[in-house]
């Protein structure tokens, strides 16, 4: 296969086959006019993380509204790859992602895409600097579904659901599911602003997943601290409530 | 020149077969009972023997006159309103003699209030009665009115909107056939979308177009979106509220179709029970799915389209499981007159 240096390589993101096959007829006409190739194609966020750790490629065509994990997180979890793509949103209408676009000065087309908008962001491509990360959290009204988590190079992804507890230590945070412990480089306190709803602050360190709680028990001989431990299903640890956060043995109680 | 409203609103008798309409005769006759006892009694306990004295002598001419009406109730649309008030009045005046020479003939002994006065008090109360359904139809003819520019709302999202017009583009080079047919689907569905959507429609036409509109959210989503159809039974001269199925498929697709990879089924159901039209909508539902607000809204539209339509005797309910979410709606069956 011959490909020069300047041939962008374009990957195409979208969860319906039809949008995908349109895109690609797109990319076919523009490539009459500059050098271009379909690097791959994924159906949602997941696939294309996993896309992109085996194949270099320079743009990604990333479709908002998809299911497994939205364009707006992807985007997010893209960023911590050694050499991240340009991103180009794609949508059929989305109100509020389109205003946020706007103020935040992101590329984006609308579908029905035209030709000529297309050949016109991918013309640009090489001069958009990379998105930064706090715009995108602006942009997603959610709670990620993914923590990504950068190994030897890699970017491993994370399911919210599986994760049992977070943990601050020093610089990181430790994440742990039900198999093995992650370092994620964010601060707990964001963590716990996103995620409030699914994870509990039982330390100033520590937030427990809710859904995860067996039961929470009284240790005689555990000094300082008060003596209440958080026990996990699925987990041997047992977690130290702070004396600070021992009213939340009680309202979780409640619950 | 005359303003909308009066071109759109015409009086007419209540339908005296509603069910929201004869418990509010009772309740208003209830209440003209309650009102006379307390005039005429000092305390509580007088009040409430007085009550009961005059109920047990309203009763019969209530209930007697409410089944005549709703065997007259047929017939007396077809009158002009003047006529039908009238034929209501005197239809009331014979009720109350009928009754009066009965309570004569079977108990000989009690003291009866002149026949005139009796009259009079039946006549008074009808009047008000009328007055009120009259004051209440002018009320809610601009609600009506509403209920056409709801539908309007309640009408397809311009997320589906522009998604198809995306599935057709791609397409034209590879399928044009395909895409032929669904241009045609999209235009049958705009077409009813922009019509007067203010009258009942038949539930077949009802169901005919959710099935153009399922064509085209096949393009898109293709396997992921599988349809259970359960209408070998349904009634399809029915007439139910327009774009109340189209919708609610919709919301099942957009909520219970979309946000998974996995293929999901949304199933319909169409049947007649007695004299009542069932609808029930299923799809599959995960907790943490998002775009919840909408849902509500149109539900809420929705709602209240039944309610302008049919008053109490329509009702939506929804119900979520594990992993599901209903629609179930009912309506009373009603069919086009020939």
């Amino acid at each position: 296969m011959s490909r020069n240096a300047n041939t962008l390589r374009v990957a195409i993101t979208d969860d319906e086959a039809p949008a995908r096959s349109r895109i690609r007829d797109l990319l076919e006409d523009c490539a009459a006019s500059m050098a271009l190739e379909v690097a791959g194609e994924a159906s949602d966020g997941r696939e294309l993380i996993e896309l992109l750790q085996t194949t270099p490629v320079d743009v990604v065509l990333l479709d908002i509204r998809m299911p497994e994990m939205d364009g707006i997180e992807a985007a997010q979890h893209i960023q911590k790859l050694a050499e991240p793509p340009s991103v180009i949103f794609t949508t059929a209408y989305d109100v509020y992602a389109l205003k946020a676009f706007e103020l935040h000065a992101v590329d984006y087309l609308v579908k029905p895409i035209r030709l000529r908008r297309l050949h016109d962001a991918l013309s640009r491509v090489r001069a958009i600097t990379p998105l930064p990360l706090d715009v995108l959290q602006k942009l997603a009204p959610e709670p990620r579904g993914h923590l990504s988590v950068q190994e030897r190079g890699r970017v491993i992804l994370v399911s919210v659901e599986k994760i049992l507890y977070m943990r601050a230590e020093l610089k990181y945070v430790t994440i742990r599911t039900a198999e093995r412990e992650y370092l994620l480089e964010e601060s707990l306190t964001r963590l716990e602003e996103e995620f409030g709803n699914r994870f509990l602050r039982i330390h100033r360190s520590c937030l427990v997943a809710r859904n995860h709680i067996d039961r929470f028990e009284r240790v005689a001989e555990e000094g300082a601290d008060g003596g209440w431990v958080t026990i996990l299903r699925g987990l041997d640890e047992r977690l130290p409530v702070s004396r600070r956060q021992q009213h939340v043995i009680k309202e979780f109680g409640r619950l | 020149m005359a303003s909308i409203n009066q071109n759109l609103h015409h009086d007419a008798l209540p339908d005296f077969r509603n069910l929201g309409v004869i418990l509010r005769v009772l309740l208003i006759v209830l209440s003209l009972c309650l009102f006379s006892a307390l005039c005429q009694s000092e305390n509580w306990a007088g009040a409430f023997n007085q009550f009961l004295s005059i109920v047990a002598l309203v009763q019969p001419a209530l209930v007697l006159s409410l089944v005549i009406l709703w065997v007259l109730a047929e017939w007396l649309r077809k009158l002009d309103y003047a006529r039908g008030i009238a034929v209501v009045l005197l239809l009331e005046v014979v009720v109350v003699m009928l009754l009066y020479r009965a309570g004569q003939a079977f108990f000989p002994g009690d003291q009866f209030g002149r026949l005139e006065h009796y009259c009079a008090l039946a006549l008074t109360s009808t009047a008000l009665i009328l007055y009120y359904f009259h004051l209440r139809s002018r009320a809610l003819s601009p609600a009506l009115m509403e209920a056409r520019l709801q539908a309007l709302q309640a009408r397809i999202r311009p997320h589906f909107l522009f998604n198809s017009i995306n599935a057709v583009l791609s397409l034209i080079r590879q399928e044009p056939k395909r895409a032929e047919e669904a241009l045609e689907d999209m235009a049958d569905l705009f077409r009813v979308l922009m019509a007067d959507n203010r009258d009942l429609s038949p539930l077949a036409r009802e169901v005919e177009l959710t099935r153009q509109y399922l064509n085209l959210e096949q393009l898109r989503l293709g396997a992921r979106l599988q349809i259970d159809w359960h209408i070998e039974n349904m009634p399809g001269e029915a007439l139910i509220p327009p774009l109340v199925l189209q919708p609610l498929v919709e919301n099942a697709v957009y909520h219970g179709i979309e946000p998974n990879s996995e293929p999901g089924v949304v199933s319909v159901n169409a049947y007649k029970v007695r004299d009542e039209v069932h609808l029930v909508l299923r799809n599959p539902y995960r907790k943490d799915g998002t775009h919840h607000v909408g849902n509500k809204m149109a539900l809420a539209n929705i709602r209240e389209r039944l309610s302008l339509h049919f008053d109490a005797e329509a009702s939506l309910r929804t119900t979520l499981t594990e992993d599901a979410y209903q629609v179930h709606i009912v309506i009373p069956y009603r069919k086009l007159a020939t």
